[in-house]
């Protein structure tokens, strides 16, 4: 089977995300992310919420659904660590919370700073409450997102998808 | 650093006075006495309390007033939850939503905790804070006279809007609003759009 180029999965993504209705996209910028950021800013229905810590997003999130919005909370895996008390909010009334998480810290690695947070990641979140999701294919990840919201949305729950820095590339140091 | 003034008034009657003439005002709370304090007035289904998530209430108003922006959204929270969660300003600033005011409740302290000093205490400035971060309209209320002139504020003047008042730090009656996050998510959902 013929992989996809590493730029495709974002546009698929972002394909998931509208049919989903996703209104609000609320990030801290990753590497990972570019793509869906500038489709996220270029879309003409989506609001692009740039955030200074990712837990605002949950909160942002959380009062679009107030509002009648469903929205996506975008990040690094070591935000998740940023994350962790204001997801009480939304594990408690029960807020649907779809996070989209590039992995950083694992495959490849440079930076042994990151290596902490990145392989806590998924255990935090299930600590959290949070229903993981992780894919290491690119040809599996449009689908997963689309499953995770629909867990989201429909289910009423907190989903993460874990996106593994296989698939997102480490960083070149030398560049 | 703020000037020092004579703090008067009583958070109670302050939300009162903002909360008398409300309308269709969608109203978040911040945890603790905010929360108790708008309790105190009415429990409405256009209130959504927070009970934790602090240093999201601010957020929670934003995400609020991006989804609704025909309606007027009002946060009301205390110095210590804004301070928590201070880059928001930051984030809202940037956000220039027209509809979403932010009410601090100041009492310098926090109060669910033993009414130890916040930072507001040693002079830290929050509506200068929230200029800094873009806010083109910020008060500081210090007594009756300057919570009328800001009450129109909050309700009118295109926002975002930043106005901080000034309270004492007399402990004051809990009045416990309901808790159950599904219920207050439900009816504040129900009310607003018709289905949960």
């Amino acid at each position: 089977m013929a992989r996809k180029k590493k730029t495709d999965w974002s546009k698929d993504v972002f394909k998931v995300l509208k049919k989903a209705d996703v209104q609000q996209i609320a990030y801290v910028p990753d590497a990972g992310h570019t793509s869906l950021i500038k489709m996220a800013i270029a879309d003409n229905v989506i609001k692009p919420v740039s955030l200074t810590s990712e837990q605002e997003g949950v909160a942002v999130l959380s009062g679009a659904w107030l509002g009648g919005e469903a929205g996506a909370l975008l990040m690094q895996s070591s935000g998740v660590g940023n994350v962790i008390n204001m997801l009480g909010m939304a594990n408690e009334c029960r807020f649907p919370l779809l996070m989209l998480v590039t992995m950083r810290g694992e495959w490849g690695e440079f930076n042994p700073w990151q290596v902490p947070m990145g392989q806590a990641t998924e255990g935090v979140l299930e600590a959290s409450g949070v229903i993981v999701h992780r894919v290491d294919e690119p040809s599996e990840i449009a689908e997963t997102v689309e499953a995770a919201a629909k867990l989201a949305f429909e289910g009423g729950r907190m989903v993460a998808v874990l996106i593994g820095q296989r698939v997102v590339g480490f960083k070149d140091w030398t560049k | 650093m703020a000037a020092r003034r004579k703090i008067t008034l009583d958070r109670r009657k302050v939300v009162a006075n903002i909360l008398k003439d409300r309308g269709d005002l969608l109203l978040v709370t911040g945890l603790g006495a905010p929360t108790w304090d708008a309790a105190s007035v009415e429990d409405n289904p256009n209130n959504f309390y927070l009970w934790g998530g602090m240093g999201g209430a601010v957020l929670t108003g934003l995400g609020l007033a991006l989804a609704q922006p025909q309606r007027r959204v009002l946060v009301l929270t205390g110095d210590g939850e804004m301070l928590m969660g201070v880059g928001g300003l930051a984030t809202v600033a940037v956000q220039k939503p027209s509809n979403l005011a932010i009410g601090i409740l100041d009492n310098q302290r926090y109060g669910e905790t033993g009414m130890q000093e916040t930072h507001t205490e040693h002079g830290v400035d929050l509506a200068a804070m929230a200029s800094g971060a873009g806010f083109q309209t910020t008060s500081t209320v210090y007594n009756a006279a300057e919570l009328k002139t800001a009450i129109p504020m909050l309700y009118n003047t295109p926002g975002p809007v930043f106005v901080d008042v000034k309270v004492t730090a007399e402990d004051q009656p809990m009045i416990l609003p309901p808790r159950d996050g599904p219920t207050l998510k439900h009816r504040f959902r129900e009310n607003l759009l018709g289905s949960i």
